[in-house]
């Protein structure tokens, strides 16, 4: 059966989708839909082909946003999307999951959502937020934000969030506790001797390796790093990457050694692709070594910067690779990153690229 | 005492997302809060875009009352205009 790729944008202004045949050569761009609201994040459930965007407006707060047409057509809600009376209302949807049936949405000010009906109506998650943490967590420059929303494909009580700047944070009894996973990520921006602390990191990307949902990679605000035990322990791997600043990181589909990243040139230099030049910096040896990733990406004068969930790989063989700059421009890879083309240009800021493959 | 009918003016960015809502609409309340769930009776989920959980107007939604800024508890007098803003914000 012929199949066709989705590239799911979600920009500062509404969402967009660029689709291709399995030859990924030329794109097609659709969108903006959602009223050009802006969304954190586009994601495709790929049990079911729904396509859900989760954001917030200005004037019209948090929703998220569903199609099932591939975004032929679209409906909003944020039914049970809020806090309590009295407690700082919830800003926005920073990001999305769908995992055994359930859809999660984390928001801003942090916590976490759970939709058993498709994204109609939700359900807090209240643990995570009466974590004896919480009072403590830190606000990150995009705001005290819950992303990095990774269920356990295995084992469906167990799930992973980001927390920008609490740290990564797991449950393995859906959702009811929580404790923190730090340990080995370190905190620069702390004083000497407290550069280690149990919370409070600065965790940019989390992503899971393909089949093995115990080994995790990070990207930190410190760092790249990754986890065999499923985030108890994390271990340095940016040894050989240009800087240890970056926000997205993205697994291969299949091999859980090949990991992608996109380091940018440092948190007070600018935070755009280092001397100018774009690179996507892979492994293949689950972050000992690295590979940089030039060939159609461009090599003078680039000085885009990648957000933390603008990165995605697609699920053909060969793995396709994505990634959506601040500036708007979507470029796109057909061969597990060796060679890039712009798939699109001119678009809002780029806030999420994800991707959706559905027979044509 | 029956409440009063009051006519709501809407902004268009809000009609958008609710395929069919008018931009004027006739509504019995006392309150603007009354107004918001009235609104919510015909068009599930209006109220949340335009109030928060606190609860209160949210911040870029200017609710005017006779031509005076409004909050949730005021009152409306029999026949009042209820005009609903989206403030100038975005960028």
């Amino acid at each position: 059966m012929a199949q066709k790729v989705l590239v799911l944008l979600g920009t500062k202004k509404g969402a967009f989708i660029l689709e291709s045949d399995g030859a990924r050569r030329t794109w097609e761009l659709r969108g903006p839909f959602c009223e050009t609201w802006p969304l954190n994040h586009v994601v495709a459930d790929p049990n079911t082909g729904t396509i859900y965007a989760g954001g917030g407006n200005e004037w019209f707060g948090p929703a998220v946003w569903k199609s099932d047409d591939l975004g032929a057509t679209w409906s909003h809600s944020s039914e049970g999307l809020s806090y309590p009376a009295g407690e700082e209302p919830v800003k926005s949807v920073w990001s999305l999951a769908a995992g055994d049936g359930a859809l999660y949405a984390g928001v801003e000010p942090a916590g976490l959502f759970r939709s058993d009906d498709g994204g109609q109506s939700w359900t807090h998650v209240k643990g995570l937020r009466d974590h004896p943490t919480r009072p403590d967590w830190q606000p990150g420059g995009a705001g005290l934000i819950l992303h990095s929303l990774i269920p356990d494909p295995r084992d469906p009580q167990r799930l992973w969030v980001g927390i920008s700047a609490a740290g990564v944070f797991h449950t393995a009894d859906g959702g009811d506790t929580w404790e923190p996973r730090n340990q080995g990520t370190r905190c620069d921006y702390l004083p000497e001797g407290q550069k280690y602390p149990e919370f409070g990191q600065c965790v940019h990307s989390i992503a899971m390796a393909a089949g093995m949902s115990d080994r995790l990679y990070q990207q930190n605000h410190c760092g790249m790093y990754r986890s065999d035990d499923g985030g108890k322990h994390w271990q340095s791997i940016e040894n050989g990457l240009p800087s240890s600043f970056g926000f997205p990181a993205a697994a291969h589909p299949r091999d859980p050694s090949t990991l992608y990243l996109l380091p940018l040139n440092g948190d007070s230099a600018g935070r755009y692709v280092p001397d100018g030049k774009a690179a996507v910096w892979r492994s293949r040896d689950g972050g000992d070594s690295w590979q940089d990733l030039r060939e159609g990406l461009p090599q003078q004068n680039a000085f885009f910067g990648v957000l933390r969930q603008a990165m995605a790989t697609d699920t053909l063989d060969r793995a396709g690779v994505y990634f959506g700059t601040g500036s708007g421009e979507v470029y796109a890879s057909a061969d597990e990153g060796d060679t890039w083309s712009c798939a699109a240009r001119h678009l809002p800021a780029i806030l999420s690229v994800e991707t959706l493959v559905v027979d044509a | 005492m029956s409440a009063t009918t009051v006519t709501v003016w809407l902004p268009a960015a809000l009609v958008a997302l609710f395929p069919g809502a008018p931009r004027q609409v006739e509504i019995e309340a006392d309150t603007v809060d009354d107004v918001m769930n009235g609104l919510n009776d015909r068009w599930p989920g209006m109220r949340d875009r335009l109030c928060d959980s606190t609860p209160r107007i949210r911040r870029h939604i200017n609710v005017f009352v006779d031509g005076e800024r409004a909050t949730l508890q005021t009152r409306l007098p029999p026949g009042t205009d209820v005009t609903v803003l989206t403030a100038i914000s975005g960028g």
